[in-house]
């Protein structure tokens, strides 16, 4: 890793201006940029941890929606989000390992988009709002192919504003070495009709499969996505699994979100 | 080069680090306190588990610098304080827990930490919590049963001794 300058800020105005560098890059849990910095794939001069930013952090109720502040770490999510949202909260119980979810945060994950992530999954199913420093952006136009997202350089996600669903689950098969889904599908039903968002699958990242959401917006039962199949042209092929079994997985992984959903 | 201080194992431990000094490198070359193993250096294996704040961190994934000011504890403060080995560290050594002993500092801190949470865990909970630790010698069934022991349960049941 090469060396770099480190800071740590007290707000988000503070990070910001900090930001305003070049060379300067956010630091949230650092378990993906820790080992990115350690490959040298990246070389910021300056890292600005986000870890002592008190507003950033924590899980709140606000009407029909869970906010989530954009530090908050996978595991706070997964204790304090679990009577509000059960769905969101499951998933962020179930990324990676106990070490990994007591320091990741909600906002490394979406600011990074991995094609494989959790987040983005729930985050483009449950139609949220990524809220940063200057603005707010609806889920639908904030994921932009494999780690790339509407982020400008410098941009801080503070909070995430996710509409609580009637029913939800996340379905993950987890790639067993490095415990990311290989496919997983998060399923959400609100009273204007259902979404369906896959990870894990497309080259393009994160994806909202749109013959699903109309046929379990007419019926939502596991067999309502009987016949329903996703090409297999853009699917991730890699030596964990072709492209063909994992638009496989997409449709069983689905079924499972649906069948499990309360 | 900046100064760095925390509590480590109840006593105030500091030294000069530089930005890009990892957590389980100022244990290791800074405090002498060679326990915390770094196994993959990749975030991986869990062998450089210690807690911050009472949370078990993979201390090869976070800078010194981010536990300024923490209270962080490794295997060297597992001991009981007439230096006899831990309910934990005791039920590795009855129940084989271990076999070359790399895996083993990550694999009891992070025992304690579930124990912490979760005083009486089935089987289930332990294999899922223990997903981040890795044992190369591959001697789970041990470390499963060590672990249920140290929680107060009868193990007698479960196979492999
Ligand atoms: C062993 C292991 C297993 C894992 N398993 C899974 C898994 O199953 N599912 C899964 O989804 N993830 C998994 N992860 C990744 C984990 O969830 C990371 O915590 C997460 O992807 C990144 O969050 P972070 O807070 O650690 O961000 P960092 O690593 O600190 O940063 C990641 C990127 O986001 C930027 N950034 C950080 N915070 C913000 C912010 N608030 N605003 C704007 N930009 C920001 C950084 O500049 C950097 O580019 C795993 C990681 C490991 C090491
Ligand atoms: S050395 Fe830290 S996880 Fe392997
Ligand atoms: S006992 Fe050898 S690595 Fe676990």
């Amino acid at each position: 890793m090469y060396n770099f300058d480190f800071v740590k800020p007290a707000t988000v105005d503070e990070a910001v201006k900090a930001l305003a560098d070049d060379e300067a890059q956010a630091l949230g849990g650092g378990q993906t940029l820790i080992p990115t910095l350690k490959q040298r794939l990246a070389s910021p001069s300056k890292l600005v941890s986000l870890t002592g930013i008190a507003e950033m952090k924590g899980v709140s109720k606000q009407g029909d929606a869970v906010v989530i502040g954009g530090g908050t770490t996978h595991r706070t999510v997964a204790e304090e989000a679990a009577s509000a949202y059960p769905g969101l909260a499951d998933l962020a119980s179930r990324i990676g390992d106990p070490a990994v979810r007591n320091r990741g945060t909600i906002g490394g994950s979406l600011a990074n988009n991995d094609p494989s992530a959790c987040y983005p999954a729930a985050a483009l199913g449950s139609g949220a709002t990524i809220v940063t420093n200057s603005r707010e952006i609806a889920a639908d136009d904030y994921f932009q192919g494999m780690f790339t997202t509407a982020l400008e350089e410098g941009e801080i996600i503070t909070e995430v504003r996710f509409p609580i669903p009637q029913k939800s689950a996340y379905a993950k098969i987890a790639q067993p070495a490095s415990r990311f889904p290989l496919v997983a599908v998060f399923v959400a039903q609100y009273g204007d009709g259902v979404r369906v968002a896959v990870t894990g699958a497309s080259n393009n990242g994160v994806f909202r499969w749109s013959e699903a959401e109309a046929a379990l917006s007419g019926n939502f039962a596991a067999d309502a996505l009987d016949g329903l199949t996703v090409a297999s042209d853009d699917m991730i092929g890699d030596l964990h699994g072709t492209a063909a079994y994992r638009s496989h997985l997409v449709g069983v992984m689905a079924k499972r979100a649906v069948a499990a959903a309360s | 080069m900046t100064q760095v201080k925390m509590t480590v194992n109840g006593k105030a431990a500091s030294g000069d680090v530089e930005g890009r000094t990892l957590l389980a490198q100022f244990l290791r070359d800074s405090q002498g306190l060679t326990g915390t193993h770094v196994g993959c250096d990749t975030s991986q294996c869990g062998a450089c588990v210690v807690h911050v704040d009472g949370k078990a961190v993979k201390a090869c994934t976070m800078l010194a610098l981010e536990a300024d000011g923490a209270e962080v504890s490794t295997i060297e403060g597992q001991a009981n304080a007439d230096g006899s080995l831990n309910v934990i560290q005791q039920a590795f050594q009855d129940h084989h827990g271990l076999q070359c002993g790399f895996c083993t500092p990550g694999m009891v801190m992070s025992a304690a930490a579930l124990l912490k949470d979760n005083p009486k865990p089935t089987e289930t909970e332990v294999r899922d919590y223990l997903e981040g630790n890795i044992c190369r010698c591959t001697g789970y069934h041990n470390i499963v049963k060590a672990i249920l022991a140290a929680s107060g349960q009868d193990v007698s049941a479960i196979a492999a001794e």
